[in-house]
């Protein structure tokens, strides 16, 4: 199962009903999904982003083995390039037989995603593209190339 | 010949470089004064995988790739 990866904000109604009716097929007791909508603050017309797909399905697939030890699966789904305010560019569920390790599971993982999913965000300002350094997070294991021995 | 790309917001085209070893590409990319304000920010993955061992051998035709600090959602 891959991320879904869209051009621009998310339809989140039909990828949210999408979802639904795969889950429904199924048995399972909790479906929590996790809507991210792009904020109008700080003069921003819309947020923009790059991503590295490789990467992104490799760290993706870890979760996913993660959540299915736990009984669980996991969905994905993200923005490429420019994304407006009041619209979505981030969407996650988590389908659990139990709601106790659905619950744990969506936090773990969207905390996890926003420290080390290879998704590059910018602001867009009068504009012009810029990327949003203050809000960004150094992955697992940066620094090695400052290091001398 | 390794491959060295650079992905996001660092705004620089791929470089071929001569290197047996992450070491090496450390010691290339710490000459390069357009780097320095990345370096102790970036993450590392080889054929994109990541690595966190400097001493990881490398042989002709990897890919090597800078990731800077991330934000999603």
């Amino acid at each position: 199962m891959m991320v879904e990866i869209y051009d621009g904000p998310l339809d989140v109604k039909a990828i949210f009903s999408n979802w639904l009716d795969e889950g429904m097929e199924r048995n399972w007791g909790a479906f929590i999904p996790f809507v991210g909508i792009v904020r109008e603050e700080g003069g921003i017309e819309a947020l923009s982003f790059d991503i590295y797909e490789p990467i992104l399905n490799t760290w993706f697939d870890d979760w996913q083995a993660k959540a299915n030890k736990r009984g669980a699966i996991l969905k994905m789904a993200h923005s490429r390039g420019d994304v407006r305010v009041h619209t979505s560019s981030y969407m996650s569920a988590v389908f659990s037989p139990k709601r106790r390790v659905a619950l744990e599971l969506i936090d773990e993982f969207v905390e996890d995603f926003k420290a080390n999913a290879p998704i590059w965000k910018y602001d867009i300002i009068n504009g012009k593209r810029v990327y949003a350094e203050d809000r960004s997070t150094p992955m697992n294991g940066a620094g090695l190339m400052s290091k001398k021995d | 010949m390794v491959r060295i790309e650079f992905l996001g917001p660092i705004a620089k085209t791929s470089i071929d470089i001569e290197a047996s070893s992450l070491k090496d590409v450390a010691l290339y990319l710490q000459q390069d004064s357009e780097l320095s304000v990345w370096l102790d920010k970036l993450a590392i993955a080889v054929n994109d995988t990541m690595v966190c061992d400097l001493d990881h051998i490398l042989k002709d035709g990897d890919k090597i790739s800078l990731l800077p600090p991330v934000c999603g959602g």
